[in-house]
């Protein structure tokens, strides 16, 4: 299918340090520079705007606008950006992404999940337009808003939402919870509560993958991608990744899914540079900003990074503008935002954008979309059921998995090791 | 699990390499197939797993005169290798390269890992060996490289990651505890982390407070890892090859005085097992628990204890996490009074620990409160004899010792 540029362009024309000669190569057109990007913040007047965006369009990367570039080619060739097939199962997994975190919301307001859970509403486009593009054996690595990276990534609903309920056969086993989604089988990486902690993880899949092609000579093609929010951008792990990952040519890609908040904390009022696609050229790799309520936009860049991270040539940074409609978690009040913001970007919906393009360019029949709603509310209360029915854990499983080898827990006075004592295993064990 | 031989660590040293009190005098030790008596000398004897009694040995008289042999002498084991003689840096060299040549998957990440060969040189000439990939040279980003060893762990990876001082790896406490420590649990059992985390610590000679810390006592607490402490060259490298095997994440603690230990270890392979407890010296008076450095100051006191009629029984614990409770207990079963030599701080310290746990399960068997000896609750001075003040030195020992033993 034809895309828009060719998938070397994009490393091409995203110079080290931006540079305007270069920029005038790219056949993209730039988003003006009083881009909605920003996000309403009520103190920031028309005047910081500018200084912020410096009016100097030189200096920044390419806002892929494929949208725009596509509907010029459209009429120059009539080539579409997806096939019937990938129209169907990027809307499906959309479908699935938001009804399972409704239903989850659903589900923690009638008591059947406890703690902390955060839901992806609105920001289905990102997950579904970099892990679709994904093999088994890549790696994602999340943080504690993971419900739809594992469900995009191949984990069944009914293995998240027995973890949810903290059920045996959630797919860990109860152990985790919302904020903790694994999955050897899927190559999901987790889950991690505390934001930044996951992407030293990602980073070190990363080296195993070029580890394997290297040292150990295997066929070994195996990318990461590693999801995180603009709050993370703060922190040292994401710039000590940043450099490792560009040092070492890992192949990663890092994404940012910039929704302006970090629970209560305004991005501008956290970050002194907010945009943070400009910390990649900081580091040796390509740092690219995209409208992370497209799902078609989002997949043209995943493919170049991924492609890129593929071929041996490192890290990408891609910084996707993007939005949650919900609060940071069940528990936040969300009364911060702005209505009029939450308005603007309710309606840019992901899913609803990426319906309108597909029936508009002929590709599928309502009817077809209608019936895939349907299938999935009918597999998301299947998830609930099995959920429900599935037992809790016992006792016995309390000292389970702490170590891999439970030798780790020692000798005991009797000189046999601990875990061989029968009240261990039944977990009543003093340890 | 094979050929588990442990104890036996016998070590040789001069005193420039430790901050005692007295003598000249230098421990010599002869080789395990050449077991002399002779005077002023004496044989760290070790043991096989807590099955073996000590009944062979000297028995200690309160007598005036001088006991040649501080501890008991074993059978001559006629049937072992000749061994070949190394400083304890080169001991865990060693086992690092055996494990490497042994498993590709085994790997080193760490600051000047690489083409430095290692602050302590415990990884020179591995990158030639085995390439930069392989042994990488890391930028200072502790945190993210131990993340990162941690990742490669998950994915399939054996990786050694060096903190260049135990000290540095405070600023991979936030990957240690929860991710190390924790993802095997969280994911229900489906990544195994088999990293070993290692790099020396402790009290050096003036290195100032931060250069001179001791993290058993801040890492103890974290669910799922597992903590050893190595103090010869023998059990050096047979925990670096154990702790290479597991599956669990295991941090090797060693101490920056005690690199150059020089021991005669055998030709084959071997492992020590990593919940296992050493018995350095058996007796029947006092048990005398310690680990790592403070092992040596431990024996230079059991010399003064001796000729003063003592019979101190000395077990190296080597296993800060989990305790070998089985011959610890023995030892308190047999003895009934047990002092504790540490060189960690003493609020909440691996002997405040074991304090703790031996109060719990043996306190039948004690007929005199447990005493721990650590270091003062102080940042380490630089100054000399301040330092000198700061850990436990033998003559305290002594001390101790008398007051338990009344």
């Amino acid at each position: 299918m034809a895309t828009a540029f060719a998938p070397t362009k994009l490393t091409a024309t995203v110079p080290l340090h931006g540079s305007q000669e270069n920029r005038l190569l790219l056949p993209i057109r730039l988003a003006p520079p009083s881009s909605s990007f920003l996000g309403s913040t009520r103190s920031l007047t028309v005047n910081s705007l500018r200084r912020l965006n410096h009016s100097n369009a030189t200096r920044r990367s390419p806002v892929v606008a494929v949208q725009e570039v596509v509907k010029e080619k459209q009429s120059a060739n009539n080539s579409l950006l997806i096939t019937k097939e990938e129209g169907l199962e990027l809307y499906e997994d959309m479908i699935l992404g938001r009804s399972f975190e409704d239903m989850c919301a659903q589900m923690y307001y009638r008591g059947k999940m406890f703690g902390f859970v955060h839901l992806y509403n609105g920001q289905e486009a990102v997950s579904t337009g970099f892990i679709k593009l994904l093999t088994k054996s890549d790696s994602v690595v999340s943080t504690y808003r993971d419900h739809v990276h594992a469900l995009s990534k191949g984990v069944s609903a009914r293995a998240v939402m027995s973890e949810l309920f903290g059920k045996v056969t959630g797919c860990c086993r109860g152990q985790g919870g919302s904020m903790h989604m694994f999955s050897k089988e899927h190559n999901m990486l987790g889950g991690f509560a505390f934001i930044g902690e996951g992407i030293p993880v990602a980073t070190g899949a990363a080296f195993s993958s070029k580890y394997r092609r290297e040292v150990l000579k295997q066929d070994c093609e195996d990318v990461t991608v590693a999801f995180f929010g603009d709050g993370t951008c703060n922190n040292g792990q994401f710039y000590e990744c940043l450099n490792m990952a560009a040092l070492y040519k890992l192949p990663i890609i890092f994404v940012v899914e910039n929704n302006l908040w970090a629970i209560g904390m305004s991005h501008l009022r956290a970050t002194s540079d907010p945009e943070i696609w400009k910390k990649g050229p900081a580091f040796g790799m390509p740092g690219v900003h995209v409208d992370g309520m497209d799902v078609l936009k989002v997949r043209e860049v995943a493919k170049e990074a991924v492609t890129r991270a593929r071929r041996g040539e490192g890290p990408t940074l891609v910084e996707c503008e993007t939005y949650r409609f919900r609060g940071h978690s069940l528990a936040d009040p969300d009364e911060l935002r702005d209505a009029a913001e939450k308005a603007k970007y309710a309606a840019r919906d992901p899913i609803a954008a990426l319906k309108k393009y597909l029936i508009e360019n002929k590709l599928v029949k309502e009817a077809e979309l209608k019936s895939i709603e349907k299938k999935i509310d009918e597999l998301v209360e299947e998830a609930v059921e099995f959920a429900d029915a599935s037992p809790q854990p016992g006792r016995s499983q309390l000292l389970e998995n702490v170590f891999a080898d439970p030798k780790g827990f020692g000798i005991g006075p009797d000189g046999r090791y601990r875990c061989e004592d029968p009240k261990f295993t039944e977990g009543t064990a003093q340890v | 699990m094979s050929s588990i031989i442990h104890g036996a660590g016998a070590a040789t040293t001069t005193l420039s390499t430790f901050n005692s009190v007295d003598s000249k005098k230098l421990f010599v030790v002869p080789s395990r197939t050449n077991l002399s008596v002779r005077s002023q000398r004496y044989i760290v004897a070790g043991s096989d797993a807590s099955k073996k009694n000590f009944g062979s040995g000297l028995r200690v008289r309160h007598s005036q005169k001088l006991i040649p042999n501080a501890v008991a002498t074993k059978e001559a084991d006629t049937s072992a290798s000749t061994g070949h003689e190394l400083l304890l840096f080169e001991a865990l060299q060693e086992g690092l390269e055996e494990e490497m040549d042994r498993d590709p998957h085994v790997c080193v990440m760490g600051e000047d890992v690489g083409h430095y060969g290692g602050s302590y040189k415990v990884t020179k000439g591995l990158a030639d060996k085995f390439g930069d990939l392989r042994v990488l040279d890391t930028p200072i980003c502790e945190n993210a490289f131990t993340g990162m060893g941690i990742g490669a762990a998950m994915t399939g990876l054996r990786p050694v990651i060096e903190g260049m001082n135990m000290g540095f790896l405070l600023l991979a406490f936030n990957q240690i505890s929860n991710n190390c420590g924790m993802l095997h649990y969280t994911s229900g059992g489906q990544f195994t982390i088999p990293v070993v985390i290692r790099g020396p610590g402790g009290v050096g000679r003036q290195l100032g407070a931060e250069h001179s810390q001791r993290l058993e006592s801040y890492f103890q607490s974290i669910p799922g890892i597992q903590m050893v402490a190595c103090s010869t060259p023998y059990n050096a490298k047979g925990l670096m090859k154990a702790a290479i095997r597991s599956e669990n994440p295991v941090i090797l603690f060693e101490h920056v005085l005690l690199y150059n230990l020089k021991e005669k270890i055998p030709d084959e392979d071997y492992i020590c097992n990593l919940e296992e407890a050493e018995m350095v010296r058996p007796g029947e008076h006092i048990t005398i628990l310690t680990y790592s450095r403070m092992r040596y100051h431990v024996m230079q006191a059991a010399k003064t204890l001796v000729n003063k009629g003592y019979d101190p029984e000395v077990i190296d614990i080597r296993s800060l996490k989990p305790f070998d409770l089985h011959t610890i207990g023995n030892s308190v079963k047999k003895t009934h009074r047990v002092l504790i030599v540490e060189e960690c701080m003493r609020t909440g310290g691996i002997g405040a620990s074991l304090t703790a746990a031996i109060n719990e399960n043996f306190h039948d068997y004690l007929d005199a409160p447990v005493m721990c000896l650590s270091s003062q609750d102080v940042p380490t001075p630089y100054a000399g004899t301040l330092e000198e003040w700061t850990v436990v030195q033998p003559a305290q020992i002594v001390t101790a010792v008398e007051q338990l033993c009344q």
